[in-house]
């Protein structure tokens, strides 16, 4: 299941607790917080009904945290650092297993040389990592896809806000009221993009800017069960829509075609769409803890995005603009793709914004008249300024969109790397280790 | 003119090395005649989805892209240099390793090199027609990401042949891609090496066994006291690791996709799943026993001066060298190695460094087995009383002491007239070959897969396994 229409999948939520004292945040503050005894960690395993004993893993591993015997190959809990070098020459995959388990009850070293197969999943699977509660298992899976670029190493901004997540499930959903659902692109325009607004009365759901929410439609499926939910990404900051009203906003395009281009009618995005004011929804999250923004000021936000996936841009963006007059410095930097101008969510708004406040870059790949141009190229053009922000300690780095975007954007940060004696692989792992790349596609 | 930085990978400063420049120059336009003649048959224009390395660091490894084959950016890769590094086995143990080739080693080294890098290109060759018959794209990319690693395999033994050895180093590679997999004229040098590839089963059973065979070389290659060349082995043994998991899950898809039929059929009869368009265990395990017996042929005599001479003066040490516990000289140690008494096997204690070539195929027939296991865990699971079994390491052998015996799979001493009996029991016979050639036809749909094999449990690169590996233009 994918979200139609969705904006954009939270890659937060298999993010790890890591083993160590997780740092609390609050805006501008760290705080140091243990892991709780029930909260879950996500142990790294390997398969041995996929492993091949090659020992490349062994060999790769910087800390010696992979060994072997004559049966299986294994990693140890307490020496491995999730540094996820092993991962990439593993010619099998089988190196890139994961089981949760509660950090005084790993499976230890001796335990795994026995097995055959990997263990089957328990309940903790189901629970998000550094979280207490459980985590529905389409939302895991989801997230899991749109975050497979960050190789589970995603961290959350050292300023970010601490988030909620996943304070109502399916069985417990959240019913919001719409308070305005309007479209965004022209009649005619050949998608249709809607910004919806969903008030949630006196029922607490407080999110951050980069979280997401699912829907769940009503009635059931062809099997008879109730639809999964469907996930939008949060398209306004944390107070709100409308400043202290409790509300948000979503950033919803209505599907009309699958991948391939037949016409098919994406039924939760249609549903969506058609919602009238008044109507109630069920809403489950918010979900997402590491795609969110640094709070402290003087930081800077590189923005990298098309289609809905501008929602959590949006997003952040007001934020920072509601906040202008206090000055607190750091640049914003937009690049934005999308098919033609009109198709392009929040273009006005977007343009009346002060050129002090944000470079805003825009790329149409089907403006008629003009040669098709994509995010990638935009990037390239300002090859100086993209160099300079991946370099600054200080700037976050956001990619949202579809994923043949994210292979374009990383081309293009590999050729600037290249021709300036840098090497990308490295800087990935730094920026990812700083909570400085978030990458979410779809 | 090459444009060094972006054409080929490299971390030995090629850019700055004019001499080098020159004598790849050369070599390259001839490289890339020979993969277009030799490489894989009409698969020039074909985007593929392959993983190049591009740098040594762990991340290096994870580029994948669509690429045509003949644009695929071969390049070379040592891992980085230890200063301190000391040679750990033999006359030298204790001195720094070389940098250099000492003089009294050149023409050794220069053997062991040339003796490698000839399987590179052999493989490739090999194996260029089975393209033409692939089970699946997935599968189809698999051979290819195969093919480009060997070719960049003969590109690191080809660069220290270029930066060490001078003119006669320039024209043995030269020689390398003259050679080809059969010729009789001009034969690689390995007899395994020039047998054919003709089909899929055999491609997996090769990559498993002899690609094995070139991990156990490369382990100990990467040993060696001539540092260039234990930094290029180190590298390249992450990229035959991939060549082995092809093998592996190969045969072990093939084993599920018979065990469904067996037990849908309700039938073990090799004559009704042959019928149902599977290839029956029986014929697996024989072609298990042709390409297990053919690869222990190339570890070499079992008791060998050379071997000796090699690991004495450093050039070539034993399989994890740096983990075994001994004196790492050898002199006074012995070893049990199986021989031919009277016409019958028997053990004798020999010096162990005579016996290194047995030593290394010993280690290798361990490994080897571990994933016979594996596979029997695959018919196991099917509820099925069938087992594989690596046949003995005296049977059907063409080099060393058990050439002039009969020997039976399970190790018995046979006689001609029982061999002749029972070879097609226990090696693939024509018409089994035929049978699986039969098989072979072209599937080449995303996400399709030929009947007689299952598809694999995950994709390439976390790809799905319908993903588009391969597009044809």
């Amino acid at each position: 299941m994918r979200g139609e229409g969705a904006a954009c999948v939270p890659a937060s939520l298999r993010n790890c607790a890591g083993k160590g004292p997780t740092p609390g945040r609050g805006e501008g503050t760290t705080v140091n917080t243990p892991i709780s005894p029930s909260q879950v960690v996500r142990q790294h395993l390997i398969d041995p009904e996929v492993c091949i004993r090659c020992n490349t893993c062994e060999e790769t591993c910087p800390i010696k945290a992979i060994s072997h015997d004559e049966r299986n190959y294994v990693v140890d809990f307490s020496v491995c650092e999730n540094c996820l070098a092993c991962i990439p020459p593993c010619p099998t995959g089988a190196i890139d297993s994961w089981r949760n388990v509660l950090p005084a009850k790993p499976y230890t070293v001796n335990e795994q040389l026995t097995w055959d197969a990997l263990p089957a999943q328990t309940e903790l699977d189901r629970r998000q990592p550094g979280a207490d509660g459980a985590l529905p298992e389409d939302v895991a899976a989801l997230a899991e896809v749109a975050s497979a670029a960050e190789h589970g190493q995603a961290r959350p901004p050292w300023s970010a806000a601490h988030p909620y997540s996943n304070l109502y499930s399916p069985e417990h959903a959240a019913i919001a009221t719409v308070a305005g659902n309007h479209r965004l692109t022209p009649e005619g325009a050949s998608t249709e993009v809607r910004h919806i607004v969903l008030d949630f009365g006196h029922i607490p759901f407080p999110v951050l800017e980069g979280q997401a929410l699912g829907i769940i439609p009503p009635g059931v499926d062809e099997t008879g069960r109730p639809f999964h939910p469907r996930m939008y990404s949060v398209a306004s900051p944390r107070e709100g829509e409308r400043p202290h009203y409790n509300n948000l906003a979503l950033t919803v395009k209505r599907v009309t075609h699958d991948r391939h281009g037949q016409p098919v009618r994406g039924m939760a995005s249609n549903y969506v769409c058609d919602l009238k004011k008044g109507d109630q929804v069920k809403v489950v999250g918010p979900y997402g803890t590491t795609f969110l923004m640094p709070n402290h000021p003087g930081s800077s936000i590189l923005m990298i995005c098309t289609g809905t996936g501008s929602a959590p841009m949006r997003a952040m963006t007001e934020r920072r603009r509601r906040r202008m007059a206090l000055k607190e410095g750091g640049e914003l930097a937009l690049f934005f793709g999308a098919r033609s101008q009109a198709e392009l969510p929040y273009f006005g708004p977007l343009m009346k914004l002060p050129k002090s406040f944000i470079d805003v870059n825009l790329a149409f790949s089907r403006e008629p008249g003009l040669p098709r141009r994509y995010v990638q190229d935009l990037l390239r053009e300002q090859g100086e300024k993209v160099w300079r922000l991946l370099n600054d300690d200080n700037c976050y780095v956001f990619l949202c969109g579809h994923k043949g975007m994210e292979e374009g954007v990383i081309a293009v940060f590999e050729e600037l790397a290249k021709a300036r004696g840098g090497d990308w692989p490295t800087l990935r792992r730094e920026l990812l280790a700083e909570g400085r790349l978030h990458l979410e596609t779809y | 003119m090459i444009d060094y930085s972006e054409k080929i990978p490299n971390n030995v400063n090629l850019a700055q090395d004019r001499t080098l420049q020159r004598a790849l120059e050369h070599w390259q336009p001839n490289y890339l005649q020979w993969w277009r003649d030799m490489g894989p048959d009409g698969s020039q224009d074909f985007e593929v989805y392959l993983r190049t390395a591009v740098s040594v660091d762990p991340s290096g490894w994870a580029h994948f892209d669509h690429v045509r084959m003949p644009d695929y950016r071969w390049g070379i890769f040592l891992v980085p240099q230890d200063a301190t590094r000391r040679i750990h086995f033999g006359e030298h143990l204790g001195e720094p390793a070389w940098q250099e080739v000492p003089g009294e080693h050149r023409a050794n080294l220069r053997r062991i090199i040339v003796t490698q890098g000839d399987t590179e290109p052999a493989s490739v060759e090999q194996q260029r027609h089975l393209g033409l018959t692939c089970p699946s794209l997935y599968d189809l990319r698999n051979l290819f990401q195969v093919n480009v690693e060997e070719g960049r395999h003969l590109w690191a033994m080809v660069y220290l042949l270029h930066r060490h050895f001078g003119r006669d180093g320039r024209e043995e590679a030269e020689a390398l891609l003259a050679r080809r997999s059969g010729d009789p004229d001009n034969p690689r040098i390995l007899g395994a090496f020039n047998e054919r590839t003709p089909d899929w089963l055999a491609f997996f059973m090769f990559t498993y066994f002899t690609d094995r065979d070139g991990k156990y070389q490369l382990c100990a290659l990467a040993e060696s006291a001539f540092d260039p060349l234990a930094r290029s082995c180190r590298f390249m043994l992450t990229e035959e690791a991939h060549h082995m998991f092809v093998g592996e899950s190969g045969v072990a898809r093939i084993l599920q996709r018979t065990c469904e039929k067996m037990n849908q059929l309700k039938t073990d009869d090799p004559a009704k799943l042959r019928a149902a368009g599977v290839i029956d265990l029986p014929t697996v395990q024989r072609y298990l026993n042709f390409h297990f017996s053919v690869t222990l042929d190339l570890f070499g005599a079992d008791q060998s001066s050379n071997a000796a001479l090699y690991y004495s003066s450093g050039l070539k040490g034993r399989y994890e060298e740096g983990k075994r516990g001994d004196d790492h000289r050898l002199k006074n140690d012995r070893y049990t190695v199986l021989g031919v008494r009277e016409g019958q096997l028997a053990t004798a204690e020999v010096p162990m460094l005579n016996a290194l070539n047995e030593v290394l195929r010993d280690d290798y027939i361990k490994d080897s087995m571990s994933g016979v296991e594996r596979w029997n865990k695959v018919i196991e699971k099917a509820g099925i009383g069938f087992r594989l079994a690596v046949p003995h390491k005296a049977f059907h052998r063409k080099i060393g002491t058990f050439a002039e015996l009969c020997v039976a799979p399970n190790g018995e001493v046979v006689n001609r007239a029982t061999w002749d009996a029972n070879e097609s029991r226990w090696l693939p016979s024509a018409e089994d070959r035929a049978f699986v050639a039969s098989l072979m036809g072209r599937v080449v749909a995303p996400g399709q897969f030929a009947n007689w094999i299952a598809p694999p449990a995950r994709g390439i690169n976390s790809q799905p396994v319908d993903f588009e590996y391969v597009r044809f233009n």
